[in-house]
């Protein structure tokens, strides 16, 4: 059975110049253990994405289409309903560790507590004992010294790792990475991706990986879809992405990543397909109707 | 006693000293003739000249201010002889008008400053934390939009105003409460309570305006954080996101703001304590600037910036306490 099938998501926004579509008739299909890459620029919609399939969606957004989970339906569930998913069937990691976890309190703690959220009755030491599992699990070492440290203690590195446990405490069937090496230097990022796959090898655990880094996507994910103003303009497998690109607007990223062979020259803007200077215009004007 | 607290401590001694040091020569470079003040009518040259000898004002200005800094911690004696008077530490003169010891005047007032400065402070966070909280859940409400009018107006009333106003409402023509009596509080609770509930309100009215703002403020700025999503993308419900993400970063900062505020009251005790005729530091204060009675505004200004160097150390060591990433590796 598919993991998550999403069909004809559409977040819109009201404006005063009327409703704005975040992101329309967006289709996406996971399978149990697979990895989906949404790959685009800023605005395309891909963070946003990521919330309304939780659920998490701004309040004054509203969210149509289908979200099914397995052969649960999760557009038009209760609060209640949804609180029970997040963080348990599905959890998150975000962009900016640092600005993520709460650094009023120590990394134990807010793993504890995404744990206990979902396992009522579970006593501090069982919970304590988890988190420190979770640690070692993403690889931090002295995890029993490390679980009583606050975020600040820790590197960006770290604490993207400190993310990644929390989101795995639970034993998640799918995990949303949105935009989880941006903030992190060259060399880190390539850790935390090798992390993302051989936690993947390990649990079945499937993976949505939202990025504008067309690098990261072919490193980690079997599948693509290309977004651009809200909207899918490409999807298909990663050879096929990187080798075929059917759409001007996907070839336009592609040509846009610097490589080690290039001629020196200026940094080519990505332009075709209308993207770039005439998709913010876009936006002002009111966006895509 | 860790190593920042010694160097925050020496540091507030070196204010202190600089603030008695501008003070006192303020008051030597603008102030009239003390001895003169001193001597009243009927007065020879010779006496005159006698009372500066007495109280040193014949000597520069260097020896009389090392005289006063060193009186503060060891004591110091005015005068020889027979006539000689000693004035034991924490010596800060005595007053030229009552020729009372500034130091006794000052622990005399105290506890009615204090009573008045305590209540307003609790009534303050009280409502304004409140309200601002009030505010913040039920934000773009009409509770809301009032209570951003309400403090708006309320801050912009002058509280020698609102004392005046409040004096002739509830005392003159509600009777709501009685006119003031001097009772002890063991005496008569009800009165000795009726003669504070009005410059604990006056007092803090303005405050209570600001913390609202503040609180209401810092809360929605907290919620917009990214760790307040991570709570809810963990599948906490509203309630416990609010009390344990938001509401502790929120309020953090309110304690060095409380701190400061608290510290510096003795300044909005000046006129709620003149326009209540309250006996305490504050109407002291006003008293002694009316009068130009230097040792006694000399001994208020000591004061207040003493409270305000303590203030500031009392909120950063309560600061290490409850914000992990202020704690000091000392």
């Amino acid at each position: 059975m598919t993991l998550l099938q999403v069909r004809d998501l559409t977040v819109t926004f009201p404006t005063p110049r009327g409703p704005l579509d975040a992101v329309r008739s967006l289709d996406l299909d996971l399978e149990p253990g697979g990895a989906l890459g949404i790959v685009g620029e800023s605005g395309s919609g891909k963070s946003m994405t990521s919330l309304a399939i939780m659920g998490l969606q701004p309040r004054a957004a509203q969210r149509t289409g289908s979200v099914r989970l397995r052969d649960q339906e999760l557009v038009g569930l209760s609060e209640a309903e949804l609180r029970r998913v997040r963080g348990d069937r599905i959890a998150m990691v975000f962009q900016d560790p640092l600005s993520s976890l709460n650094p009023y309190y120590t990394v134990g703690l807010q793993i504890e507590e995404a744990y206990r959220a979902h396992r009522p009755g579970t006593t501090r030491r069982v919970a304590r004992r988890v988190a420190i599992e979770a640690l070692e699990r993403v690889h931090i070492r002295d995890a029993a010294r490390r679980v009583d440290h606050y975020p600040h203690q820790f590197s960006g590195g770290m604490r993207q790792r400190v993310m990644i446990a929390m989101a795995l405490s639970t034993e998640p069937e799918l995990l949303i990475a949105d935009e989880p090496t941006t903030a992190l230097d060259v060399t880190v990022q390539a850790q935390i991706l090798d992390l993302l796959q051989e936690i993947r090898r390990e649990t079945g655990t499937g993976l949505v990986l939202i990025t504008h880094d067309l690098a990261v996507v072919s490193e980690v994910t079997d599948h693509i879809v290309v977004m651009k103003d809200g909207v899918c303009v490409e999807r298909g497998p990663v050879e096929q992405i990187f080798t075929d690109p059917r759409h001007a607007y996907t070839q336009a990223l592609l040509d846009a990543v610097p490589r080690i062979d290039d001629e020196i020259g200026a940094l080519r803007a990505v332009t075709a397909g209308g993207a770039g200077d005439a998709a913010a215009n876009d936006k002002k004007d009111g966006g895509p109707a | 006693m860790p190593r920042f607290l010694i160097t925050r401590v020496a540091s507030g001694l070196g204010v202190l000293l600089l603030v008695c040091l501008f003070t006192y020569l303020v008051f030597f470079a603008l102030s009239p003739d003390p001895a003169v003040q001193i001597c009243g009518k009927n007065c020879t040259p010779e006496v005159i000249d006698q009372i500066r000898g007495n109280l040193g004002l014949d000597q520069p200005f260097w020896t009389q201010f090392f005289h006063f800094v060193v009186g503060i911690f060891a004591g110091r004696t005015y005068g020889e002889g027979v006539g000689a008077v000693e004035c034991a530490a924490p010596c800060l003169g005595y007053s030229f008008q009552s020729s009372q010891a500034v130091w006794d005047m000052i622990i005399q007032r105290l506890p009615v400053s204090a009573t008045i400065a305590v209540g307003a402070a609790v009534l303050w966070l009280l409502a304004g934390l409140a309200g601002g909280l009030l505010s913040a859940v039920k934000e773009g409400t009409f509770l809301d939009r009032f209570t951003t009018g309400l403090t708006l107006t309320s801050m912009s009333i002058p509280n020698y105003v609102l004392a005046l106003v409040l004096q002739y409402v509830l005392v003159v023509k509600l009777q709501w409460l009685p006119f003031p009596q001097a009772v002890a509080f063991a005496d008569d609770p009800g009165q000795w309570f009726a003669n504070f509930v009005m410059p604990w309100i006056v007092l803090a009215v303005g405050y209570a305006a600001a913390y609202t703002r503040l609180t209401r403020a810092n809360v929605l700025d907290v919620l917009r954080e990214n760790y307040v999503r991570t709570a809810y993308a963990k599948g906490l419900a509203q309630p416990l996101v609010w009390r344990r993400h938001a509401l502790r970063p929120a309020l953090t900062p309110i304690v060095t703001i409380f701190g400061m505020d608290f510290a510096g009251l003795l300044g909005g005790a000046l006129i709620t304590e003149t326009v209540f005729g309250i006996n305490g530091v504050g109407k002291m204060a006003a008293d002694s600037i009316a009068r130009n009675d230097q040792p006694v505004i000399m001994g208020v200004t000591l004061l207040a910036g003493f409270l305000v160097v303590v203030g500031n150390i009392v909120v950063d060591v309560v600061y290490t306490a409850i914000d992990p990433r202020v704690r000091v590796n000392a």
